[in-house]
């Protein structure tokens, strides 16, 4: 194994100014972002974004245009099959036809890496221990989408690339799903992460990154991404009249009491709403969307007072 | 699940020759499992063997000299001609199918993700091709003589042949299926791609066709390609010694034989490693 990558401190992934074009469209353009050993890293945006093709780089799947890439100390345009054995991938989409049982599939996968899991517990862990000798073909879209994450684990990766790992999973399973990740996380796994489901996100990850039209449009920890501004908790209620009424206050606590006083008695229909991960995420993108689309007017707008405008309306 | 840490132990990846052997039990597994394999490339042979056999069997005997005498069941001449197309099919046609098929789905891009290096990918398909061919010929050879009563050579030195020649045409014909599985765009047009090839092929080169009474031309061209060599090696093996001199050259030509399979294996090499990739190249 070559060992240039050795210091444990360094990070995972170390991405700078990275590039793609095809012909003269961008698809990802200037993207920087580390993650460090052992997080869990949400790469987020809308479709088209950039975000498969970032991941597909780092994967060594496809070739950059400019910037420095380098995962677990390695290029990936260089990485070989020590590399690979390090690294476990779900990709986001499989047509497979699978004429091998889930338990053939993970027992052949296992047996190309150096140290793998065993293969019953990693059944186990995706929960499809009653379909283990069932064809892969047999199984439905959820399931498929299970063993895909089994065979992504098998190998005990340091990194795991987990593209929309769990599309097609009912409530049930995706909570199952979360379970398993955090315990990969104790292990010390160091994943990255994309994902539709913010919630999803704010569970597992503990920092995030989104992107927009190819550009990383805002990074940070996952409970402070898109600034303080734009998590002012909004309370809403209905005034003497029945009219629906908002305010966003730092002191909601104060501003119902506030209320309470004014009104004489219990406002109607009283809520204290903290924005979710998905209200703040559709800020950043709706204003990303108006920076670019936009003139100079709605260029101006910042992400943050985007989110709040659109909260108070 | 045990605990990992960042310091991982170095321990080695299993051998290429290891994974390999893995990748053929594999395959093979697979092959079985897929009923377009077993019935268009394994018991297709069997099947016009069979229809041959039973179509024909009214024609009386092949190559009976003026006196009555000699001569071999229609059955017995079209064996050797099977046993070439089933090399052929169970090199080209299935693996340029099946890999074409593997690159459209998906298959080869996560594999392409994971340490299973191209070579051990290599030694499971050629494996397969060997292994599910070398079963093929066997139940050939066990209908022919069990159910239509073909004799089969008795001396050592035909077996000989029949063996180089097997084994040179089955693993020719696995490198020129993965070489081929690159020219189909997608896994559902691969059949549309290669079934016209290896059929044209397996008429000019006298598989369904009596060879000698083909047009000169049309055994010019079939000579260019491997089929008509690895029919021909097969019918020094199963036809006696008196059709020799209904070749075309009025002789079987095995060291001619040998000379065009290994070129043709050594055109299959260069293309598979020049052409296979785990993905297509993206612009």
């Amino acid at each position: 194994m070559t060992t240039r990558n050795a210091t444990p401190n360094d990070p995972v992934v170390r991405v700078r100014g990275l590039e793609k074009r095809y012909g003269d469209l961008a698809a990802v353009d200037g993207v920087s972002f580390d993650i460090e050993r052992g997080e869990t890293f949400a790469l987020l945006g809308p479709n088209g974004a950039g975000k498969s093709t970032t991941i597909e780089i780092l994967e060594g799947y496809r070739t950059r245009s400019g910037g420095d890439v380098s995962v677990l100390g390695i290029d990936p345009t260089r990485g070989g099959l020590d590399w690979k054995s390090r690294l476990g991938i779900v990709l986001q989409s499989t047509g497979e036809t699978g004429n091998a049982t889930v338990v053939e599939q993970l027992r052949h996968f296992a047996g190309f890496y150096p140290n793998p899991r065993s293969v019953d517990e990693v059944i186990a862990a995706v929960g499809l221990q009653a379909k283990a000798k069932t064809r892969i073909s047999k199984l439905s879209g959820g399931q498929r989408r299970r063993v895909d994450v089994a065979l992504g684990i098998i190998g005990r990766p340091e990194l795991l690339f987990l593209d929309e790992p769990t599309t097609g999973f009912d409530p049930e399973s995706r909570r199952d799903f979360w379970t398993l990740i955090r315990q990969l996380k104790a292990e010390g796994t160091s994943i990255l992460l994309t994902t539709h489901y913010l919630d999803e996100a704010a569970q597992l990850s503990d920092r995030a990154g989104v992107i927009a039209g190819g550009t990383l449009i805002e990074i940070g920890a996952i409970d402070e991404i898109g600034g303080a501004d734009a998590r002012v908790p909004v309370v809403r209620w209905r005034d003497a009249s029945g009219a629906p009424r908002s305010v966003q206050s730092e002191h909601p606590a104060a501003t119902v009491a506030a209320i309470t006083a004014e009104l004489g008695g219990e406002p109607r229909e009283l809520e204290v709403i903290r924005p979710s991960l998905e209200d703040i995420y559709l800020g950043l993108v709706k204003a990303h969307d108006a920076a670019s689309t936009g003139g100079a007017a709605a260029a101006s707008a910042t992400p943050s007072t985007a989110t709040s405008q659109e909260v108070r309306s | 699940m045990s605990t990992v840490t960042a310091e991982r132990p170095t321990i080695a990846r299993p051998g290429v020759v290891a994974l390999g052997i893995s990748r053929i039990g594999y395959e093979v597994r697979s092959y079985f499992r897929s009923p377009d394999a077993v019935f268009f490339t394994f018991l297709f042979p069997v099947i016009m063997l069979g229809i041959f056999t039973s179509a024909f069997s009214a024609s009386g005997n092949i190559g009976t000299a003026p006196d009555g005498t000699g001569g071999i069941s229609v059955g017995a001449y079209y064996l050797p001609g099977m046993i070439a197309a089933g090399m052929l099919l169970s090199g080209v046609q299935n693996l340029a199918v099946d890999i074409a098929g593997e690159k459209s789905d998906g298959t080869l891009k996560r594999l392409g993700g994971t340490p299973l290096s191209p070579t051990a990918y290599f030694i499971g398909k050629i494996g397969q091709t060997l292994v599910t061919g070398t079963l093929q010929v066997g139940l050939l050879l066990a209908v022919a003589v069990f159910a239509f009563g073909i004799a089969l050579p008795t001396e050592p030195a035909a077996w000989g042949t029949f063996a180089w020649v097997f084994l040179l045409g089955i693993i020719t014909s696995a490198l020129l299926g993965i070489a081929l599985s690159a020219v189909p765009r997608s896994g559902r047009s691969a059949t549309a791609v290669v079934i016209p090839i290896v059929l044209v092929l397996q008429f000019i080169s006298g598989v369904y066709l009596q060879f000698n009474q083909l047009p000169e031309w049309m055994q010019n061209v079939a000579s260019l390609f491997p089929l008509k060599w690895m029919a021909q090696g097969m019918r020094a093996v199963f036809l006696p010694e008196s059709f020799e001199a209904l070749e075309p050259s009025g002789a079987w030509d095995l060291g001619l034989v040998a000379l065009v399979l290994v070129g043709w294996l050594v055109v299959g090499l260069v293309l598979s490693r020049l052409t296979f990739r785990w993905i297509r190249r993206d612009a």
